[in-house]
């Protein structure tokens, strides 16, 4: 396995060609590994309550935003919208709170969700690994949830109070997901709020250990760069985009097979350049306000980040297609879950 | 010389070139290389048909000739496998099915047990079953006790074009086995494809390696050449290969030396 020393030289090489020996390698081995096909997935956000106090974070318990929690009727409704489209796998995300949005919550709406998705997935609070069966056996196959930073000080630095402070439940959540029986899960890191190469060493060592223990399990990883919503930037290092396409391909090299997910965050163009080094899914037609979809206008909105992309859902198949990649709505197909 | 059909579960085939559907850039693409290279047996993971978007769906590219074989891509255990299959069959997509169980998403390596106990359930269901495994010979006497129409090996990691690393257990799979032995996973090239066809294997299935090339219908036509001309090498009673030279007879020649003994 590769040593922080050596990721750290790799990302310090300012030499063009460096960068692009790397990303011809990734990009040949994506090809290999996962052909010219982007899945692509669509987020819901169900609600925006949250117990959870995050510096970096649009959502967080401090801040005087409108707080709202989907009723069924109205998720129903976005799930409908999200359908329409053509997406056929979700991703439902919620803030932090148990209160707000207990298992309870989360798993009524699975049951909607899998009468119009094929593969459902969360990024919620963490739970309890009977919790994460009770919504397997609803019908939820994935879970997302990153760490944010594996350095442990800077994470307390940014995690001010809530659930989302414990630093080792959190890291052991993934672990309770996967022995619950989920079949994707996906893990990331916020570039930018700690040092890069420590992050990205803690967490190719975290995704080396999960898939030791839990060979079946579909990892994807997420590196989504620290962007912050109306307030100041909290970053103490700001990932360029030639450090961002390094890491890419590095994660590529050295984990063939895990899913590299990009969110809507990038610039568009940044988006389609990286497609072609090592990216395999990617959310589309992103709306991350809650009830964003059908229900506020967009004066009312309070997204979680700003996004850089807001290409629809038809304008990303026309691109995808342009580039000659082949959207892929559905990879997997809805089955019963038992334990 | 002519050759006999392809015989799997009582249906007749001219092609011993099987084409997986994964990872072609489009599906026009995909078209193109079943026609050109005259595939008659087609596998599809059901996780990627999408039966509700007409243009998105990858059946309506598989032109109506052709055995649709479903596989159980993404699922991890016998019960899973089981379960995908009887969702296909109920949407239509027929009773042929490729047992694809995988527990390891890094190797992507078949867990041959839980592909035994699929095979049983699947089978006496009335299902065709294609069990894909790594070869092993024990594997493959409980397929055939299981009822698999086929038994399908994999030559090397899927998708790593390496041919046939496992060359030696797929020929004992050959000489032991009485159901068709079709070479599945691994085969990035043509070469490889007719290396296990003059073996003796009846057929080969191929996917990476027409979806990710650059003209992905050109090299599905040179597969089904090189099939043909490995299955016709094979038929022709190819001369087997000899390890060292052999001129003489350094220990029996003895036995017909004119000289006389004592």
């Amino acid at each position: 396995m590769i040593t922080l020393h050596q990721i750290k030289n790799i990302l310090n090489d300012i030499r063009p060609e460096s960068v692009e020996e790397l990303a011809q390698q990734a990009a040949q081995l994506t090809r290999q590994q996962f052909g010219r096909a982007i899945s692509l997935y669509g987020p819901l956000y169900l609600s925006n309550f949250c117990s959870s106090h995050c510096t970096y974070c649009g959502f967080h318990s401090q801040n005087k935003i409108q707080r709202i929690k989907l009723n069924p009727e109205q998720y129903r409704k976005e799930m409908q919208f999200i359908h329409a489209q053509g997406i056929r796998n979700i991703l439902m995300l919620t803030g932090e709170s148990y209160k707000h949005t207990p298992v309870t919550y989360l798993k009524e709406a699975a049951l909607i969700a899998s009468e119009y998705f094929q593969g459902i997935a969360l990024e919620v609070h963490p739970m309890e690994t009977t919790e994460y069966k009770e919504l397997f056996t609803a019908g939820v196959d994935g879970i997302a949830v990153y760490q944010e930073t594996y350095d442990r000080s800077r994470y307390a630095q940014v995690h001010l109070s809530g659930y989302k402070k414990d630093y080792d439940f959190r890291y052991a959540t993934p672990r309770r997901a996967a022995e619950a029986g989920m079949r994707q899960i996906s893990l990331g890191i916020l570039l930018g709020l700690s040092d890069v190469a420590t992050d990205v060493f803690a967490l190719y060592e975290h995704l080396r250990d999960l898939e030791k223990s839990f060979p079946g399990v579909e990892y994807s990883v997420s590196f989504p760069r620290l962007r912050t919503v109306k307030t100041e930037s909290l970053a103490v290092c700001d990932v360029d985009d030639v450090q961002f396409v390094k890491i890419i391909a590095l994660t590529r090299l050295l984990f063939p097979r895990v899913g590299i997910n990009l969110s809507t965050r990038e610039e568009p163009q940044l988006r389609d350049h990286l497609l072609e080094i090592g990216i395999t899914r990617m959310s589309a037609g992103s709306n991350t306000s809650v009830g964003g979809y059908t229900l506020l206008e967009e004066k009312e909105q309070d997204p979680q980040f700003d996004i850089k992309d807001e290409r629809s859902v038809d304008e990303i198949i026309k691109l995808l297609k342009s580039k000659n990649f082949d959207p892929v709505f559905t990879d997997w197909r809805h089955i019963e879950n038992s334990l | 010389m002519t050759d006999t059909p392809l015989v799997i579960a009582g249906k007749s085939f001219t092609s011993r070139f099987l084409l997986g559907t994964g990872k072609f850039k489009n599906k026009q693409d995909l078209s193109d290389s079943i026609i050109a290279g005259k595939s008659e047996i087609v596998t599809v993971a059901l996780r990627r048909i999408d039966l509700e978007r007409h243009e998105e769906n990858i059946l309506e590219y598989i032109p109506p000739h052709v055995t649709l074989l479903t596989n159980t891509s993404g699922a991890r255990n016998a019960q899973e496998a089981v379960r995908i299959a009887r969702l296909a069959k109920a949407s239509g997509c027929g009773n042929w099915v490729k047992i694809e169980v995988i527990n390891d998403s890094k190797y992507l390596l078949p867990d041959n047990q839980e592909t035994i106990k699929a095979t049983e359930i699947l089978a006496a269901e009335g299902f065709v079953v294609l069990p894909y495994i790594s070869p092993d010979l024990y594997t493959a006497r409980a397929l055939v006790k299981a009822g698999a129409a086929t038994v399908m090996p994999l030559g090397s990691f899927i998708g790593s074009n390496q041919g046939l690393k496992t060359k030696e257990f797929i020929q004992v799979l050959i000489n032991e086995i009485d159901l068709p032995i079709v070479v599945d996973a691994g085969i990035g090239a043509p070469s490889q494809a007719a290396e296990a066809m003059e073996m003796g294997a009846a057929a080969v299935l191929a996917n990476t390696a027409v979806a990710t090339a650059q003209n992905p219908a050109m090299l599905a036509h040179a597969f089904a050449l090189a099939v043909e001309a490995g299955r016709m090498a094979y038929l022709s009673g190819l001369p087997l290969k000899h390890s060292i030279a052999n001129a003489s007879s350094p220990l029996t020649g003895f036995l017909y030396d004119n000289a006389p003994s004592n």
